[in-house]
């Protein structure tokens, strides 16, 4: 895929930089501005513990400690903590830029040179954001409480059976119109056309058990060794149905910014060792509240006359994630808690933040359907003016 | 945990069904009997009592009809219903939530 038109100052300036050779952004990783800044700098590590225990500095000291050690220029150009903008769940602007950021660490951008995906002013642009998104999801999201590692399991259990949101499976299998099935699944494939990339982030984090149950679990999301049972292949059937594009990506720049946060969270968690219990109960509660409503989303698309290619990825899910579910809870979650107990928290919280970014999303989607208007972005920017060099930058 | 077989245990059993008990050339569905307490790695199949939930049957297992038609497991791992009220039996479809079931893991004391 390509970058998408901007949508504000950070995705303007981010954009701008990436369509150009990395090599046009010198850094020195050894040079004077890269030089004692351990001792300059609180130890860049102590913002940084376990997500529950997290006390981010309020004038985001923390990522420019980073800035400084990973690079003498660091994020240079690029707009300080308090400049970024509060991290909104719902700014396009921002998740935008968060969300090339990461994705530089999956498909990449056919017009971005791969080795930004590593360069120090990328890496400290991107903990600028992040910084942000960390505190903007701890306003949202609050903190479950736990009886002790042991309790992980039940605690889980209760957060899902108390998802009460706004349903957008119900609406779709009764009422949604063809048009708004596939305003739903433009919205989804910006996961699912990656899907259980996210997680697989964290299998050579985990140990034992718990890295058994996370492999099972993705073999089974990636096909047991069958490409086309992969889950990303039946979706991409899905879309075709819906006369839609199954190229990777090819709804990026159509999405709100509400969409985008809902993906990156899992990077988020995913690409941090620290937030491997986040990510641990992110995945659980995705699969313990996904075999009834890919039920609902499977008849809607039938009342709407797909055929059963198209619904495949929906029927899959319900026997699927049946299976998963019970993995993820008991020998992904409960095992992880046991072996480290101090990620108990983490685990819950995880799970907290993918059950409210889902209703998030849902009450974003279905006020836009009452409106009668359309969930997606109405009105793309217009491209980026400044294009030169892109070709030369462009993928090998 | 419970036992687990991995999938080298399930692909030589695959191939040589004899290795516990059932002769080459006999009833292949003499596969599917869960042999509970097994060791894990051993090749038998293991059947896993969720609590409040299905049955996960893990290994080298084959579903049929009692006619003997097969039943397309569609993956390794499979959760078979045991609170009556999936709509996609013998499989699980997670109804079990929403009808509050409750069961053990651990069986049923009898009397």
């Amino acid at each position: 895929m390509r970058l998408p038109a901007p949508r504000g100052p950070l995705t303007s300036l981010l954009f701008e930089r990436l369509v150009h050779p990395p090599e046009a952004y010198p850094y020195r990783a050894n040079g004077r501005a890269g030089q004692g800044r351990f001792t300059d700098h609180q130890h860049p590590r102590a913002p940084h513990g376990h997500l529950s225990e997290r006390r981010p500095a309020a004038d985001g000291r923390s990522a420019h400690a980073y800035a400084h050690l990973i690079g003498g220029h660091g994020a240079e150009g690029w707009p300080s903590p308090l400049h970024v903008g509060d991290g909104g769940l719902g700014d396009d602007d921002f998740q935008l830029a968060l969300f090339a950021c990461y994705e530089l660490h999956y498909q990449g951008f056919q017009d971005v040179d791969d080795r930004w995906e590593w360069h120090p002013w990328l890496l400290a642009a991107r903990a600028v954001l992040e910084e942000r998104f960390e505190e903007a999801l701890g306003r949202a999201v609050a903190r479950p409480s736990l009886d002790g590692p042991k309790g992980v399991r039940r605690a889980l259990n209760e957060l899902t059976a108390d998802d009460a949101g706004p349903s957008v499976s119900t609406f779709l299998a009764r009422h949604a119109d063809r048009g708004q099935f596939r305003e739903f699944v433009v919205h989804r494939s910006i996961y699912h056309l990656k899907e259980a990339d996210p997680h697989t982030w964290a299998i050579p984090r985990l140990r034992g058990a718990a890295k058994a149950a996370l492999v099972e679990i993705q073999a089974d999301e990636y096909g047991g060794g069958r490409p086309e049972r992969m889950h990303s292949e039946l979706f991409r059937a899905t879309m075709r149905g819906l006369g839609l594009d199954d190229s990777y990506g090819a709804y990026l720049g159509q999405v709100p910014g509400i969409t985008l946060a809902v993906s990156n969270a899992m990077s988020l968690f995913g690409l941090h060792r620290r937030l491997r219990g986040a990510l641990a109960g992110h995945l659980a509660a995705l699969e313990m509240t996904s075999s009834l409503p890919n039920r609902r989303y499977a008849t809607g698309l039938r009342r709407l006359g797909g055929d059963d290619d198209a619904a495949r990825f929906y029927d899959e899910h319900v026997q699927a994630d049946a299976v998963h579910e019970q993995i993820a809870a008991h020998d992904l979650c409960a095992n992880l808690a046991a072996g480290e107990p101090a990620l108990a928290q983490d685990i819950l919280y995880g799970a907290a933040c993918a059950l409210e970014l889902e209703r998030l999303w849902a009450g974003h989607v279905l006020d836009r359907w009452e409106r009668g208007v359309t969930s997606l972005v109405e009105a793309p920017a217009a491209k980026v003016p400044a294009r030169e060099g892109c070709d030369a930058a462009s993928k090998r | 945990m419970p036992p687990r077989n991995d999938d080298a245990a399930m692909e030589r059993d695959g191939a040589a069904a004899g290795d516990h008990g059932a002769a080459p050339g006999s009833d292949p569905h003499a596969e599917a009997k869960a042999k509970p307490g097994t060791e894990a790695g051993s090749g038998v199949v293991t059947v896993t009592t969720c609590e409040d939930g299905p049955l996960l049957v893990r290994g080298a297992f084959e579903l049929v009809t009692q006619d003997g038609e097969s039943i397309p497991a569609g993956r390794a791992t499979v959760a078979l219903c045991r609170c009556g009220l999936s709509s996609v039996k013998p499989f699980c479809d997670g109804s079990h939530k929403a009808a509050g079931f409750k069961a053990a893991s651990e069986p049923d004391l009898p009397g």
